[in-house]
């Protein structure tokens, strides 16, 4: 009699095949892991875009497909940019950016860099500051606040009109072309236009005589009357040497008087330069006053 | 002994990089199951280091994150016996293990409890080179300890100094930094056979595996089942296993003795199996559920249904009653228990003041063991379990799995071995560029 119970199948070896150990090994590893997970996806999807690209026409065919579309896309009207309006310019100065930043409108806002633009117009020297935006309409606003000419200048390079801060607006021609400024000349002057402009507004007593201020040594001031007066100011405190000379002027009509030169450089010792005739008058004077004739 | 010194020195490593790479896995081969315990090092205390076992009794600073047990198969009395077969069980363990740790391991620290070892006991005396003791006398003197001739294919598993002696004063646990003269060493040497180490190491090599350390499973159990008041008062710990059963004295947490017996549960299971004539897996179950020492009246009337399927309907209904499985098993126990005690009696365990004996190990869980026990080894027996490390899952925390948690506590915290010192410079081979280098070291 065969046993009741039907014979177990043969019990299966619970033990791995060396095999099977080695590659649960492997798999529990975290860099074979890893690149099991996400480094085989990656390589495969690398591989299947290079197999693509692989094609010249392929390729040619993508960038003018991404070449079209862009194009698509910037040449749509609400990218566009029809005109450009310049606020705050004279009309020369006006013509002038054009003519500096000459573009090509219309165009798109995506060709526009505006920072560059910016600093291109700001770099004019009658420009002291800008700002740029696009306006919804599709017109490139300036924003200019342009420098305001106070002084004329005079150097060896020509003539040039300078702001209240000495920043050089322009060049001109010939002084008469802005006979409503002041001149200052010399080397340096355009550094020191603040003091140029104190000297000169507390030289309004004798505004109409004023010729202009000359910058001595890049180190002082000489205010050039008519006549071929002089008044020659000392490097320090120039202002209040100035308000001396106008003062004696108010009192003996000092400038009045056949005076070259009025030389206040040394405070403690203003000294007088006559001309030669009142120089031969004065001798004159003096002898008889001695009684020698 | 130096290329032993070498090997030694190298699984001293391996098991250095274990504990950087932060798991390393415990593997107790033993004849009737192999467990396996993957352990993961996250940043030992560093108070622990400090001053030796700390109050957690060196059971913190690692935590177990996988376990695994199978049957073993082709180990006998603790020794490996068919390679391919055990290898197939070390396969199947490692692989649970793994898996359910979820990491890869490459370290493994194995424990063994047959290959028949022997202890010796050795003593050295130097004298100490500078006025203090430093860690080169230490060395030194473990160097001078004479090395008994312990035959050739042997091979030494264990060398821990156990006690030190300075001048006069005997008893201390660490020399260094103390001034004397004479500094002598009292080390325990554990030897086992040479050819079962080199399976065991062939067999984890096989696996893919690193050995980072070894242990007899003797040493571990007494680790883990004695408490540290019997570690430090003087115990001895039987682990009972399945092929062989493992005796170690401990005395001021150190191991001063080990032996096994070549005899476990599996002989019982043998001799209830050709007691009552049925295959060896009845015999193992009836003994599980059946089994015990002390007979009493009731175990006339309970009868056991053997059981088997040959068909023939007398046969298949046999019965036996308890008091007669307990007479099969008694005198078996019995017989192992006696052969402990001679072993016990020929290391000397009546000298020592504490006569605690701890039984441990899978064939401990016998029922009336200890009162069987008590009456041949002595008065103070008990029961032991091994302690409770962190995360270690609720089905290894019984009797039989004492090596295994030792061996935790072993890979955490090793104590000092003889290899743990540097080779003092005479004893590395004359003309050597090694010895010049220590030379040069020491001098300047």
């Amino acid at each position: 009699m065969w046993p009741l119970r039907r014979p177990s199948d043969p019990r299966r070896d619970p033990a791995p095949s060396r095999w099977a150990y080695r590659m649960q090994r492997l798999m529990l590893t975290p860099a074979f892991r890893l690149t099991l997970r996400a480094g085989l996806p990656a390589a495969a999807v690398v591989a299947a875009g290079a197999l693509w690209l692989g094609d010249a026409e392929r390729r040619a065919h993508l960038l003018g497909y991404v070449a079209e579309a862009r194009a698509a896309i910037e040449s749509r009207p609400e990218f566009r940019v029809e005109l450009m309006a310049i606020d705050g310019a004279s009309a020369d100065l006006a013509e002038e950016i054009r003519a500096t930043l000459a573009l090509d409108l219309p165009t798109t806002s995506f060709d526009l860099d505006l920072d560059a633009l910016r600093e291109t117009v700001a770099a004019l020297a009658p420009v002291e500051s800008v700002s740029l935006r696009i306006r919804p309409g599709g017109v490139l606003q300036l924003e200019v606040t342009e420098r305001v000419p106070a002084l004329v200048w005079r150097s060896a390079e020509g003539l040039h009109l300078l702001d209240a801060e000495g920043h050089a607006v322009r060049r001109i021609a010939a002084r008469t072309d802005r006979p409503d400024l002041p001149l200052i000349a010399g080397e340096g002057a355009n550094a020191h236009v603040a003091e140029a402009r104190a000297l000169l507004s507390a030289a309004r007593p004798i505004a109409p005589r004023v010729r202009g201020l000359v910058r001595v040594g890049e180190r002082r001031w000489d205010l050039v009357l008519d006549r071929g007066q002089r008044i020659m100011l000392p490097a320090e405190r120039p202002r209040r040497a100035l308000d001396r000379v106008i003062a004696m002027d108010g009192a003996q009509d000092l400038l009045a008087r056949d005076v070259t030169a009025v030389d206040m450089r040394l405070a403690g010792r203003p000294t007088l330069r006559l001309a030669p005739a009142a120089m031969e008058e004065m001798h004159r004077i003096r002898r008889i006053e001695w009684g020698e004739d | 002994m130096n290329e032993l010194y070498q090997s030694q020195r190298a699984m001293r490593a391996m098991r250095k990089a274990a504990m950087q790479r932060g798991v390393v896995a415990i593997l107790d081969v033993g004849t009737s199951k192999i467990a396996c315990l993957v352990l993961r090092f996250d940043g030992a205390d560093p108070r622990l280091d400090s001053d030796g076992v700390g109050p957690l009794a060196g059971q913190a600073g690692f935590r177990v994150i996988g376990a695994a047990t199978t049957r073993s198969r082709g180990v006998r009395f603790g020794e490996i016996a068919a390679m391919q077969e055990t290898e197939l069980a070390i396969r199947t363990v490692l692989k649970t293990a793994q898996n359910m740790a979820q990491i890869r391991v490459d370290h493994v620290i194995a424990s063994f409890s047959g290959a028949e070892p022997r202890s010796y006991g050795l003593a050295g005396e130097v004298e100490v080179a500078e006025q203090t003791v430093s860690e080169h006398d230490v060395a030194r003197v473990l160097a001078a300890c004479e090395v008994p001739d312990y035959g050739a294919g042997r091979e030494v598993l264990h060398a821990q100094p156990v006690n030190f002696a300075l001048d006069h004063r005997t008893g201390l646990s660490d020399p260094r930094g103390q001034i004397g003269n004479a500094l002598a060493a009292d080390m325990h040497m554990l030897t086992v056979d040479a050819q079962a180490v080199q399976n065991l190491a062939q067999a984890i090599k096989r696996c893919d595996m690193e050995l980072a350390g070894l242990a007899s499973s003797a040493y571990c159990a007494g680790i883990s089942a004695l408490v540290e008041d019997e570690q430090e008062l003087g115990a001895a710990c039987i682990d009972m296993g399945g092929g062989s059963t493992g005796v170690s004295i401990f005395i001021k947490k150190h191991m001063i003795y080990a032996d096994s017996v070549r005899m476990g549960g599996d002989h019982v299971t043998g001799d209830i199996s050709m007691g009552l004539s049925v295959p060896t897996s009845v015999a193992e179950r009836i003994k599980t559920f059946h089994g015990g020492v002390v007979a009493t009246g009731m175990d006339d009337r309970e009868m056991i249904e053997i059981g088997g399927d040959t068909g023939d309907w007398e046969h298949d209904r046999r019965t036996v009653s308890r008091a007669e499985l307990i007479g099969i098993i008694r005198p078996r126990v019995e017989e192992i228990l006696e052969e402990v005690r001679a072993r016990l009696d020929a290391a000397g365990f009546e000298h020592l003041q504490s006569q605690q004996i701890v039984l441990t190990g899978a064939a401990s869980q016998i029922p009336g063991l200890d009162g069987l026990a008590s009456r041949i080894l002595g008065q103070r027996v008990r029961l032991g379990r091994p302690m409770r490390v962190h995360g270690l899952p609720q089905s290894v925390t019984g009797p039989g799995f004492s090596a295994a948690v030792g061996l935790c506590l072993f890979a955490a915290h090793p104590q000092d071995e003889w290899w743990d010192f540097e080779m003092p410079a005479e004893s590395y081979p004359a003309r050597s560029l090694r010895r010049a280098v220590r030379w040069l070291r020491e001098n300047w």
